[in-house]
């Protein structure tokens, strides 16, 4: 299968990606090969089979709903790119 | 004899003996680093200092009669995707340079418990996707054996290092064969646990249904016990297995005796396999035969599909683990957006490589409206018939046997221009994650041109005993992993 131009764009789009023009293309001829290439699924009869999420397949354990220590603010924010005094800084989103 | 000549058990019995001193094997280390490392890159970071201090601790606790275990003071690397507090960790990412982590992840807790002195960290394929660490941001990673050539991935800086003797041993993680392909093609030993074997709290995701830590060493008692310091239950990471891990060194030299092995058709008869690789591994089952193994044919019929089904799983699992990497929190921030949608688009295309994008733009595809249930959910219903395969194998035979990889160590430039060449590579390991399976690669020969060829042992969930003594049941018969990479000193 080939995809368009525009279902590129519209994936990068969800993915938060800004691709460039010569990735657009890129990505478009080498995902159309590889969907290509998976299309073969579709060969497998799976009507009567339950989907696998995880290999253990176990359930998610529970434990006690326990107050324990967490980060000081500062050691949280230590790696952050921009800062206001305990909290992250991004560009402005509200005008 | 150098000291880096000696496996991880054998230098922690001179250690005990006070024979050696961790300060001595340290830098013995650094050492092979400083002589080897500029060609073979290895390393992404090197902690002198750090793993000086922490020998000069082991080396005291020895002396005040407080060893904390056989490998206390056994130097050892990390992938450069387990959180070490104060460390760099990029995860071979430009969006990762100059993370510092605030915190050690869990198996990097139970190793400074159990005294081994970190080393470094080791290059790795971006986000750990790709088989060949041609992936990583930073600079490939040769392979010790031929400077030409990979050394496989994406632990290829794992691998590399344990090769090269410039540590004793190392951790790497597996999502679809890159503990077991770099040990293949460097000539080592690797070791992917049972799905919940290992915490992978502290360790960057990439596909969480699939990703387990494991050890690579240079033999199998070091892999088995690296593995008995790191299989312990965590409640940070609620995949981790609420048991007690058996003694993995207890039953090693037991032996294959009435064992059945299975002999999958599907992974022998694979066009394209290399004709060498496939004669020594078809070499190596013979011998587990003469050893007393019991060789059974089987058939796990599904695993033509294992590549395609890991190529849509792993990527729609890597494209939401990798939605935290927005230039918020931590990493790269793109300068100049004006607005928050502009700001996360830009850092995410500065900051990921090609490999990167185009998983996370497959996997976005996959799991997107309208094709959910045509790309997604198809392949994890596939992905139930390749386990129920294997399922329905082991009702007959105990473990089973395959190549590790389908060649040798390539060339580096040779397959990294085209993706589907490259994913090829897993097409023997990635049934195993798709499984949950434990999977281990021993080495079993070289080739002609004198690179190593690994022979791949695959049990039941939760059976690593038994796939470890395989391994060293034929290990013990052999000399390929005694031999050492001929390099020279520039």
């Amino acid at each position: 299968m080939s995809l368009t131009l525009e279902e590129v764009r519209h994936v990068a789009g969800l993915a938060r990606l800004s691709l460039s023009s010569e990735e657009e293309a890129l990505m478009r001829t080498q995902l159309s090969a590889i969907l290509d290439a998976v299309a073969e699924l579709s060969a497998v009869d799976t009507s009567a089979v339950e989907p696998t999420s995880h290999a253990a397949g176990e359930v998610a354990p529970w434990r006690a709903d326990e107050v324990r220590p967490s980060f000081p603010p500062e050691k949280a924010l230590g790696n952050a790119p921009a800062t206001v005094g305990t909290s992250f800084a991004v560009p402005r989103i509200i005008e | 004899m150098e000291p880096t000549e000696l496996s991880m058990l054998e230098l922690g019995k001179k250690l005990g003996s006070g024979e050696l001193s961790s300060v001595e094997a340290v830098r013995a280390c650094l050492s092979r680093v400083d002589r080897f490392d500029g060609q073979v890159k290895a390393f992404l970071m090197v902690d002198r200092e750090g793993a000086l201090a922490q020998a000069e601790a082991a080396d005291r606790r020895r002396k005040d009669g407080r060893r904390a275990g056989p490998l206390d003071g056994v130097p050892v690397g990390l992938k450069d995707l387990f959180l070490t507090e104060g460390l760099p960790t990029t995860a071979g990412s430009a969006i990762l340079e100059g993370f510092v982590a605030p915190y050690d992840g869990t198996v990097v807790k139970l190793l400074r418990a159990a005294g081994t002195p970190i080393v470094g960290k080791l290059n790795m394929d971006e986000f750990a996707m790709g088989s060949s660490t041609e992936n990583s941001a930073f600079f490939p990673t040769r392979n010790p054996w031929n400077l030409e050539t990979s050394p496989g991935g994406s632990s290829g800086g794992s691998a590399a290092a344990v090769a090269a003797r410039m540590v004793f041993g190392a951790l790497g993680t597996d999502t679809g064969g890159s503990i077991r392909q770099p040990a293949a093609l460097s000539g080592i030993v690797g070791l992917k646990p049972t799905y919940g074997r290992v915490s992978r709290f502290g360790v960057v995701a990439f596909a969480s249904s699939l990703d387990q830590v494991g050890p690579m060493t240079r033999d199998v008692p070091d892999c088995a016990a690296l593995l008995q310091t790191i299989a312990v239950h965590d409640p940070c990471d609620s995949t981790s297995a609420p048991m007690k891990a058996p003694d993995y060194l207890a039953e090693l030299e037991g032996g294959v005796r009435g064992m059945k092995l299975g002999l999958p058709r599907e992974y022998f008869e694979l066009p394209g396999m290399d004709p060498e690789v496939r004669a020594s591994v078809e070499a190596a089952t013979r011998a587990l035969e003469k050893l007393g193994a019991e060789l059974v044919p089987v058939s796990l019929p599904h695993t033509k599909y294992a590549l395609a089904t890991y190529y849509l799983v792993a990527p729609a699992e890597a494209s939401s683990n990798l939605a935290r990497y927005d230039g918020v929190r931590y990493g790269l921030r793109a300068e100049g957006a004006g607005n928050l949608l502009a700001m996360y688009g830009r850092t995410r295309d500065q900051g990921f490589g090609l490999e990167v994008k185009r998983r996370v733009m497959l996997g976005t595809y996959a799991l997107s409206a309208g094709y959910y249930d045509a790309y997604y959910l198809k392949a994890q219903k596939v992905r139930t018939l390749i386990k129920q395969d294997f399922t329905d194998a082991f009702r007959t035979v105990d473990a089973v046997l395959a190549p590790t990889s389908p060649t040798p160590a390539f060339r580096i430039g040779e397959k990294v221009s085209d993706p589907l060449a490259m994913y090829l590579n897993d097409v023997f390991t990635l049934p195993c994650n798709l499984a949950g399976l434990p999977g281990l690669s021993v080495p079993c020969g070289f080739t002609k041109a004198s690179l190593p060829i690994g022979l791949q042992v695959l049990g039941r969930p939760w059976d690593e005993a038994r796939v470890l003594r395989i391994g060293r049941t034929f290990e013990r018969e052999h000399d390929f992993h005694r031999r050492t990479p001929p390099l020279r000193a520039a």
